[in-house]
């Protein structure tokens, strides 16, 4: 807003000192493309060239050892291998992007209903500046540490001779340890939550913080009980900040292959495993025709979810 | 908003308790476990206290040369946290005024933010392959490969920490007051002057926490490094493949010194900013308190 009004004066100023205004227009949009250049030059390097190749590359022929620059669908073929034969039972491309869906689901609405809970707390209940800002960064340093170490980091809680297992042995719960707690799709939901929320209580955050809280005290003085004011004002105001969270924690766990393989004992087939493991069999077409569907798949989540709210409008 | 603390304050208050010891608990657990005792196991209870594990790792036995891989992240860390810092600055002012390109810019970095890292890596793991297929074809026999740790999986931390550093510079500058720079240049400032002595040392506190977030995200980036780093191995990809290997605690011990060289670095950036803001309150300027 404020640089809107600055441009204004510019002109004002450039007439003063006579120096034709579209030509000093003209001068500053240069530098600005100069200073946007680098960050431009980047990208297209390492993210616009390396998606369109992986576009070229999905429909390249390719044998046991190396790809051949010839056009073949085999890339795609080979991934949707035996969906028709098999039916009316699921092949494995599709099972595997059923149980991909299901950690993903799971995952958001734990994520969801963590991360707006924290953040409520945050905008609303937390009153100085001060505890704010302290808080938050509570809930960030651990976004600054290795996510490596926070997956090991359950070993020693869930393992068969856990904290967890211990504990409810002690307890006289169970007999023998629970099997299901570690390298299991528990263990990989918990680590996706454990590591990923902080996605969902940044955006969200950031939009209850903008509320005016003149809103909710009309809400509660027109009689509103605080079920209703939740519901009626604030989750609407603070939409847009859910889906942005919520794109964030969908593209990360559709992609992901670290945690649910590290996490899963690298037992759990996933959309981003099958592309991992075509990797290491060198089968590059093969990979990059998962990436695309991959992608294809993520993007119409996403274009889904912006129907929603203008992204653009909230950062 | 009454004054008195509702019902709803301290079920919420325990909630978020609960969230941050969600949050901490597992991780306090390992940094205790590394202290285990000789004959200690992977999970509680402590076999004794000692310092063993961390011997081990920094002696290396047994272990794959992690001296090297913590120099080689340590080098690459501190490379992105620069670049990232320096091309997140420039196209933060230029996002000030409009430019050609403004827009798609902006949809790309928000892209590369949210694209599965494992589409980024292979993208850019098949650019240098198809490279280095070229430049063998070319006639250079002998070549091996362009991939490395500061070509392809440099670009590869880039294209993650670089939408950070944007999306932090649109939140400095949607509440920087663009009346100071006027000021400056009514006063007769240069561009380059009023960047250097008015907006610069503003922002500087914002700016640190940008080269925070740099490095730590490519201290600690696995998903993208994955296909992109070469031969050599970087920190992270090395802890990973120690999780399916090791079952003595020299992992936690390495984990907690990985999470050690994290905490300083937050730390270190979190007293800078103080310091910047404390000296900014005190030489701060009398804008924003009214003529006079």
């Amino acid at each position: 807003m404020q640089s809107k009004g600055g441009q204004g004066v510019d002109k004002s100023c450039c007439a003063i000192t006579a120096i034709h205004p579209s030509m000093m227009q003209d001068r500053k949009t240069f530098v600005a493309w100069l200073q946007a250049a680098p960050m431009m030059l980047v990208f297209s390097v390492f993210f616009l060239l390396p998606l369109l190749l992986v576009t070229i590359v999905s429909a390249w022929d390719y044998n046991e050892y190396e790809m051949i620059p010839a056009f073949s669908l085999r890339g795609y073929s080979d991934t949707f291998e035996g969906c028709i034969a098999d039916l009316p039972n699921l092949c494995t491309i599709l099972k595997t992007y059923l149980k991909t869906l299901k950690l993903c689901l799971l995952t958001w609405s734990l994520t969801l209903l963590i991360g707006f809970t924290v953040a409520y707390f945050l905008a609303f209940h937390v009153r100085s500046k001060t505890w704010q800002i302290v808080l938050t960064l509570l809930c960030t340093i651990p976004f600054w540490t290795s996510n490596v170490i926070r997956m090991i980091a359950w070993i020693p809680l869930l393992g068969r001779n856990g904290l967890v297992n211990r504990g409810l042995e002690g307890v006289g719960l169970i007999r023998q340890p629970l099997e299901w707690l570690l390298f299991s799709e528990f263990s990989v939901v918990l680590a996706l939550v454990h590591l990923f929320t902080f996605f969902m209580v940044v955006p969200i955050f950031n939009s209850m913080i903008r509320i005016d809280k003149r809103l909710i005290e009309a809400a509660y003085d027109a009689g509103a009980t605080g079920w209703q004011t939740l519901v009626n004002v604030v989750i609407p105001l603070a939409k847009p900040g859910i889906v942005i969270g919520s794109i964030f924690v969908i593209t990360i766990v559709m992609g992901d292959f670290v945690t649910i393989g590290v996490m899963g004992g690298q037992q759990i087939a996933s959309a981003g495993k099958i592309i991992e493991t075509r990797l290491n069999a060198l089968q590059f077409p093969a990979a990059a025709a998962n990436a695309v569907i991959l992608l294809g798949i993520t993007i119409l989540i996403i274009s889904a979810l912006t129907r929603i709210v203008d992204v653009r409008k909230e950062l | 908003m009454n004054e008195k603390r509702s019902r709803s304050f301290y079920l919420l208050a325990a909630f978020f308790t609960a969230y941050v010891l969600f949050l901490y608990g597992p991780m306090f657990a390992i940094y205790i476990l590394s202290f285990q005792g000789p004959d200690g196991g992977l999970t509680f209870p402590m076999n004794g206290v000692s310092l063993v594990w961390f011997g081990k790792v920094f002696s290396g036995s047994g272990i794959v040369d992690i001296a090297a891989a913590f120099r080689r992240s340590l080098q690459l860390g501190l490379v992105v946290m620069v670049l990232t810092v320096v091309l997140s600055v420039s196209a933060g002012l230029a996002f000030r005024r409009s430019f050609r390109g403004a827009t798609l810019l902006f949809y790309v970095a928000i892209a590369s933010l949210i694209m599965p890292s494992i589409i980024t890596s292979l993208g850019i793991a098949l650019e240098f392959r198809l490279l280095d297929d070229f430049i063998i074809k070319s006639g250079a026999a002998d070549w091996t490969t362009a991939m490395g740790l500061f070509t392809s999986g440099l670009g590869a931390h880039l294209t993650w920490t670089l939408p950070f550093g944007l999306l932090i510079m649109f939140a400095i500058f949607n509440r920087f007051d663009s009346r100071l720079e006027e000021a400056a240049r009514d006063l007769g400032a240069t561009p380059w002057q009023t960047f250097r002595h008015v907006v610069l040392p503003i922002i500087l506190p914002s700016v640190v926490g940008i080269g925070l977030f740099g490095f730590t995200l490519s201290w600690d980036e696995l998903a993208r490094s994955s296909q992109t780093i070469g031969p050599v191995n970087t920190l992270p990809l090395d802890l990973q493949g120690l999780t399916t290997t090791v079952t003595k605690p020299d992992i936690y011990a390495l984990g907690t010194l990985t999470s050690a060289v994290s905490f300083l670095v937050i730390f270190l950036a979190l007293v800078v900013i103080l310091v910047l803001q404390a000296r900014q309150r005190r030489h701060g300027s009398d804008a924003g308190k009214g003529l006079v």
